[in-house]
């Protein structure tokens, strides 16, 4: 196995955080926003199993493991927001959510 | 030079950035899907088997299916497609590409010139990450685990119907 040079790999953590970005800007469905962090998570992550391999030591991974607990909170979070908004409007634009109501 | 880790890098830029791009959920779903598998190949590469296998299990397993069915809920048809392309204006991607070329060129910048970049593929066996999660660890495991307690009481109170909140 040949190595991977520790730059590349960042680079490539970046560019797909940076696609996860465009994409919560661009969309404007809850869903699509939604899919667009998880994306940016786990380019975050990459990126520490990245540090974690190029230092020899496990705390990347570990870290990865805590990113891996995050996201799967915030997602099922989120995906209860779909639900309510849906029932409540029929719409997933999150332009139709901006007056909350008790 | 490491053929499998730049063939699994390309397809998971390609398959991201289809992911924001898609005007239908699903296949924007099955995309991604595609690019959490090709980074656990990625993680495999750089000595991280364990990581590589939660990757599929955990990411592209059980938070994807999670999505699949809440978008099976939403009963979403061709209407939200027609909806959806309507919002993708070209017009609405410009300021968002700009700014992000010019951040993704600063941040490319940067990790090119690393006087050291190194190489980033060693083996981190699953024994020394158990050892340092349940060692020095132990109290974000803790965290965590309140973490997904809240997001499961979090979830209930959302999701449910609003006539079963009334009684």
């Amino acid at each position: 196995m040949f190595p991977v040079p520790a730059n590349v790999a960042l680079g490539l953590a970046a560019l797909l955080f940076l696609i996860g970005l465009v994409g919560v800007l661009v969309r404007r469905n809850l869903v699509f926003i939604l899919l667009s962090i998880e994306i940016m998570l786990n380019a975050a992550g990459l990126a520490f199993v990245v540090g974690g391999a190029r230092w020899h030591q496990p705390d990347g991974q570990v870290m990865f493991l805590f990113i891996l607990a995050v996201a799967a909170a915030e997602v099922s979070v989120g995906l209860g927001l779909v639900l309510r908004l849906h029932r409540q409007g029929d719409s997933l634009d999150v332009d139709a959510a901006s007056s909350l109501r008790g | 030079m490491n053929a499998p880790f730049y063939v699994a890098g390309a397809i998971a830029l390609v398959s991201t950035l289809l992911v924001i791009t898609r005007a239908s959920a699903v296949h924007a779903l099955l995309y991604l899907i595609v690019s959490l598998l090709a980074i656990a190949v990625i993680f495999f590469q750089l000595g991280a088997p364990f990581i590589a296998a939660l990757e599929v299990i955990i990411y592209a397993g059980a938070i994807m299916v999670v999505f699949v069915f809440v978008v099976m809920l939403l009963n979403l048809g061709p209407r939200s497609v027609d909806a959806e392309r309507a919002w993708l204006s070209p017009v609405g991607f410009v300021g968002p590409i700009v700014l992000g070329a010019i951040l993704a060129a600063e941040l490319l910048y940067i990790v090119s010139i690393a006087p050291r970049p190194g190489s980033a593929s060693s083996l981190v066996s699953p024994t020394a990450v158990g050892a340092s999660l349940f060692g020095p660890y132990y109290l974000g495991v803790e965290l965590g685990s309140f973490l997904l307690l809240a997001g499961l009481v979090g979830a209930l109170h959302l999701a449910r119907s609003t006539e079963q909140a009334a009684r």
